[in-house]
């Protein structure tokens, strides 16, 4: 019984943390103490104190309004790629499934081809070749999210379409469209966003990844990758910087995936605990 | 078995050919023209109208792609813009430290995370499985690279236990295995993760089954139930998930890579595009697929080695 409560307590809480990262990200401009991106040369790398909660970076900018401002970016991110992984990923997934034939060949072995890169290095080419743009980040993030989609929504959807319902409605002549989006699609749907809630984290990390690399949105945007790269640079004197950046990504990432493993539980209790 | 590892290794072929072309295309994107970034600025139009002459980077675009392929199947993988050196010398001696780094970063995650999985599948719902469940979770949420930072912060600059930063002579253990150490603890963190995860569930799946019953009604101790019949069991999804894990840790060693400055095909690609190297880039990048397609297909065939039903035809 208290497992069951535990269980729904870690939803609550994931939902609760991303709600506030939400709202801070929403808030930034009222919230942070100070203008992220003003410089202030005497007052480089101050360790925290009254006027700096969390100190100063290389150039004396305010740590903490700067952590506050990249949860936009995070989250724009996050929420964009996820978004567009999952409308193109589903669409392929389920016309690869319904169709079957040479279509589902073409759809999946196109999936295969994309999926024979690691996320990683496929994200970085994609970015290197487009430009570091927050536009680019989104589609390329979005692009590495598609395979994942694709292949959930088409083992899905060959499971559903020999179930009783579908063939009842083939049996009664509705239209193609109207199966996949009036019978299948609210059926997987749950799943889906259940995957696209544990992936807006994944999408987070790969963009904290690139943005260490040097393929986020370029500086001086605050951002939480840029800010971990800055940091490491002055890792002895003012190490604070990195700490914060990175913990403010991992807070973000635990959120939703706590949300997303409470969400699936509730959906399905046959996978609890997986 | 052999027949049908020759299969499916005749079945990646055209997946491979597309991964080239992928390649090939998104290589020749990237923006920049490659003879000036390997000139410089400065170079004089002529030099680089020659460079590029020389580079093949005038010919048509498909004259350009069969030659790609051409000198991919004779193992020629160009050379460097940038160093001059062959690539495939190049990728040769990154290689054994990218490896060796994913090699102990799965080491760690089955030396931990089996025991793991098992204590808390055994001890579900009490307090060892709760530790288990929040270890797993913060394991799979932190990045590679921050974990990198964090074990650094620690343990070179605070204790002074490891070195910093490199890769150490590979062929001297002791200094090949302190480098090592803290690059495969920040990556192995997520495999452990994961694997404590699918053990955990996969224990429990298993426990669920009749012949568990059969055995416990038939009065076998619970020890030899466990690592009998259910352990055995429990195995397969372990290693079939574990394997496809794996491609994920490639991709995030090179992030760990980064954060350490250890020699690696990750340093390799990073560096390989901020100096837009594309020979060396395109190189990387199909060695990573090649890596991927390896990885999955001694997975597929790993299955057969922890479960006899499995037949290869």
């Amino acid at each position: 019984m208290w497992l069951a409560f535990f269980r729904n307590r870690t939803a609550i809480a994931g939902g609760v943390i991303a709600a506030l990262i939400f709202l801070t990200a929403i808030f930034a401009p009222w919230i942070a103490p100070y203008d992220p991106l003003d410089q202030d040369p005497i007052f480089r790398l101050e360790p925290g104190n009254e006027e700096h909660w969390l100190g100063t970076d290389d150039f004396g900018r305010d740590v903490m309004s700067r952590l506050i401002w990249g949860s936009r970016i995070s989250l724009v991110i996050g929420f964009a790629s996820v978004l567009i992984g999952m409308i193109a990923g589903t669409a392929l997934g389920m016309i690869a499934g319904y169709y079957r034939g040479r279509v589902e060949t073409m759809i999946m072995r196109g999936i295969d081809v994309v999926m024979s890169f690691p996320d990683l290095i496929l994200a970085v080419a994609i970015t290197a070749a487009l430009g570091a743009t927050l536009v680019n980040l989104i589609l390329t993030i979005g692009v590495v999210m598609i395979p994942g989609f694709a292949r959930m929504a088409h083992s899905a959807l060959l499971t559903m379409r020999e179930r009783e319902f579908v063939l009842a409605a083939q049996g009664l002549g509705a239209r193609d469209r109207r199966i996949l989006f009036k019978h299948i699609f609210p059926n997987i749907f749950g799943e889906l966003l259940v995957a696209a809630t544990l992936w807006v984290g994944v999408a987070i990390r790969l963009e904290a990844n690139l943005a260490f690399i040097g393929l986020g949105v370029q500086p001086p945007t605050p951002t939480w990758g840029n800010m971990i790269r800055e940091g490491v640079d002055v890792l002895i004197n003012a190490p604070g910087i990195s700490v914060y950046s990175g913990l403010c990504i991992l807070i973000t990432i635990l959120a939703f995936n706590m949300l997303g493993d409470g969400v699936r539980d509730m959906i399905d209790p046959r996978l609890r605990g997986i | 078995m052999f027949q049908y590892a020759a299969r499916r290794i005749l079945i990646s072929i055209p997946i491979l050919l597309v991964v080239l072309t992928l390649v090939f295309v998104v290589v020749r994107v990237l923006p920049g023209d490659p003879a000036v970034a390997a000139l410089g600025d400065q170079a004089s139009k002529e030099a680089v109208d020659a460079l590029r002459a020389k580079m093949g980077l005038n010919d048509p675009l498909w004259l350009q792609y069969l030659k790609f392929l051409g000198s991919l199947c004779q193992g020629d993988l160009g050379t460097s813009i940038i160093s001059g050196f062959p690539v495939a010398t190049q990728i040769a001696s990154v290689v054994p430290y990218t490896l060796e780094l994913t090699f102990f970063a799965v080491f760690l995650g089955y030396l931990f995370g089996i025991p793991l999985g098992i204590s808390a599948a055994v001890h579900r719902n009490r307090l060892v499985d709760y530790f288990n469940r929040v270890f797993s979770l913060i394991g799979l949420s932190v990045p590679a690279f921050y974990l990198g930072i964090l074990l650094i912060l620690v343990f070179s600059v605070k204790l002074r236990l490891f070195p910093v930063v490199g890769g150490g002579e590979f062929w001297d253990l002791e200094d090949n295995l302190t480098h090592v150490a803290l690059p495969a603890l920040a990556l192995g963190m997520m495999m452990t993760a994961y694997v404590t995860r699918m053990t955990r569930s996969s224990i429990l799946d298993i426990l669920r089954e009749d012949y568990v019953r059969t055995a416990h009604s038939k009065g076998l101790s619970d020890r030899k139930i466990l690592y009998k019949h259910v352990l055995r069991n429990a195995l397969i999804p372990i290693v079939a998930l574990g394997g496809l894990y794996v491609v994920v840790l490639i991709g995030s060693s090179v992030m760990v890579e980064i954060v350490f400055s250890r020699p690696g095909l990750g340093k390799l690609l990073v560096g390989a595009i901020k100096q837009r190297d594309y020979t060396t880039l395109q190189s990387v990048m199909v060695f990573y697929a090649f890596l991927v397609v390896a990885c999955n297909l001694i997975t597929e065939l790993a299955y057969g080695l922890v479960d006899p039903r499995i037949k290869y035809n």
